[in-house]
């Protein structure tokens, strides 16, 4: 740990007049797994894409694995695995033809390839599909050959653009429980983005947040939480004609803010303590409560805090801008 | 092995995979030019009777006909696999691995090759149990295999060239018609020398596939015809050296990788 496995600095793409990331300056750290979090068309995937040498950036550097992106591809890539959003894969071909086509580009010698093809399909657990075509895979077997193949080559710095966009909640835990062993067994930095707010959270040793190209947070989980710090109480009257007399006894504990439909939510400037007073308020203005809700800070929370906007049920926003995806 | 030559031979083998496990792209291919080639032969049978017509036997003259439609069916096959690969992103998981682009093309154009003998063993097969006759002989036969598949080879470079440049198969589906266009406006049916209209004619005289077709007919009908076999090999040779030119000027400007 400490080594440097991944750096930009004032790294910047423009499309015409749209900057998709701007001066993005970052340090991830050998063995360290880092999220990349944002919503649609904050640049993540444009940023992986510079970083993985498949898109020149308009200003700024980057060394991934010690390498600069611009001057020395070859070995950026020599260096890294990569599972993009599309997961690419062949579906006439099955999952060993797929390791053994994806070693020998690396120029793995056909002993070694059949080995580590074999050992990476059991470790993501396809043994049992090793040899149907991927056609017939579902979204989560094909993200989990996409990141067994990524790792064919034994790569020190693993970018997963997005691994689990798409996928129901059984195969995200199965795949973030596979990411998280094999970045721990085989020692790789993993660079990550993703939308979920619960996937950085389970899976990222620290976050990185991104809104429209710019990086608004950067730390661990906790920290970050920390950093905001205070929980919320989430409050609904009784009787919705309360409602306006409700905002008003929240308002002397903070800024109340309109939150579920009747509800109004206030961020709790003492922490948790204040709690009682507040019940204490509203017991003393003779209003009943109907609802009730003290809310631990999330990363939603700190997004919120620093964006202004929520990242969860916002997704509806603009496709990620990239042209390399075509 | 070197590196390079380790990834042509992975890309060949997964090349030539995807042509045997696609049978609606084979099938085709060798149904569609041997209905052709039993339409003409038995509707145009009569056409050995005007003067001149260089052979009694009208279905050892189409069979030329049959290779080259064949050889126009690799642009499908090379171009479009090709096409799948950008629009599916398995390019870019190309691209991030230290392949290089001249092992790209060569991977994709193995399969040509083996689509290219099947098709030709299987025309020569039924031509030859329907009655054609190559006069060649069995030297004949593989000299015909050799252009046959060069012909495909260089219209597979014209495939991936499209594919390249479009990056959709649509576009390349889209070229097929305008070779079909080609092929009709050439030797393909009836000797340049007997066609009796003068712009069709002089369409035939400039067109490269008429030369492509002769060539190989001149194995079946005249036996051994340097020019003819020097111009079929020749324009195929340089319809393949531009095309690939093109093709990897393409590549260049896809691979934007660093």
């Amino acid at each position: 740990m400490g080594v440097t496995a991944l750096r930009t600095e004032n790294l910047s793409k423009r499309y015409g007049r749209l900057l998709a990331v701007d001066d993005l300056t970052l340090d991830v750290a050998a063995g360290e797994v880092f999220g990349f979090l944002g919503p649609n068309g904050a640049g993540k995937s444009t940023t992986v894409h510079m970083l993985t040498t498949l898109l020149p950036p308009t200003a700024g550097s980057a060394t991934v694995a010690g390498h600069d992106i611009v001057e020395a591809g070859p070995a950026v890539r020599d260096a890294i695995g990569v599972a993009l959003q599309e997961a690419a894969l062949d579906p006439l071909l099955t999952a060993r033809e797929h390791m053994r086509l994806q070693a020998g580009m690396h120029g793995i010698k056909k002993d070694e390839a059949r080995r580590r093809g074999d050992e990476l399909i059991e470790r993501v657990g396809l043994a049992n599909a090793a040899d149907r075509r991927v056609a017939g895979y579902s979204g989560g077997m094909k993200r989990r050959l996409d990141l067994a193949l990524a790792l064919v080559h034994a790569p020190r710095v693993l970018f997963l653009d997005e691994p689990t966009t798409g996928l129901d909640v059984q195969s995200r835990t199965a795949l973030w429980e596979q990411v998280a062993n094999l970045a721990a067994e085989h020692g790789v930095t993993v660079f990550l983005t993703t939308q979920y707010l619960e996937e950085a959270d389970n899976l990222a040793d620290r976050v990185g947040i991104i809104d429209r190209g710019e990086l608004v947070a950067e730390g661990t989980p906790e920290a970050l939480k920390a950093e905001i710090g205070r929980p919320t109480v989430e409050a609904a009257p009784a009787d919705p004609d309360d409602r306006d007399r409700l905002a008003g006894v929240l308002g002397r504990f903070g800024a109340p803010t309109q939150a579920a439909p009747g509800a109004f939510a206030v961020r709790l400037a003492d922490g948790v303590d204040e709690l009682a007073a507040i019940v204490r308020a509203l017991d003393g203005e003779g209003i009943r409560i109907g609802q009730l809700d003290l809310h631990a800070p999330s990363l939603d929370d700190v997004f919120l805090a620093k964006t202004g906007r929520r990242l969860e049920g916002d997704a509806g926003g603009a496709e990620e801008v990239t042209e390399v995806a075509a | 092995m070197s590196t390079t030559l380790t990834q042509v031979h992975h890309l060949a083998g997964r090349s030539v995979m995807r042509v045997v496990r696609q049978p609606a792209l084979i099938v085709p291919s060798l149904l569609f030019p041997l209905i052709l080639l039993a339409v003409n032969a038995s509707g145009l049978e009569t056409a050995t009777e005007i003067p001149g017509f260089p052979t009694d036997s009208y279905i050892t003259f189409a069979l030329a006909f049959a290779f080259m439609q064949g050889a126009m069916f690799a642009t499908l096959g090379a171009g479009q696999s090709l096409a799948e690969d950008v629009q599916r992103g398995f390019f870019n998981r190309l691209q991030l691995t230290p392949l290089r682009g001249w092992a790209m093309l060569a991977g994709q154009l193995a399969g040509v090759v083996v689509l290219g003998l099947v098709q030709a063993i299987v025309y020569l097969s039924v031509g030859l149990l329907a009655g054609a006759e190559m006069e060649a002989g069995p030297l004949g036969v593989v000299v015909l295999v050799a252009l046959s598949v060069l012909i495909s080879l260089a219209f597979g470079a014209l495939g991936l060239l499209v594919a390249l440049r479009s990056g959709s198969g649509e576009a390349v589906q889209g070229m097929f018609p305008l070779f079909f266009i080609l092929l009709f406006l050439s030797s393909a049916s009836l000797p340049r020398e007997l066609i009796a209209n003068d712009w069709f004619q002089a369409i035939t005289d400039w067109n490269p596939v008429s030369y492509m077709i002769e060539g190989m007919r001149s194995l079946f009908i005249d036996g051994w015809d340097a020019e003819a076999l020097a111009l079929g090999f020749g324009l195929a040779g340089i319809l393949l050296v531009v095309a690939l030119a093109a093709a990897s000027a393409a590549l260049k400007e896809r691979m934007v990788r660093t």
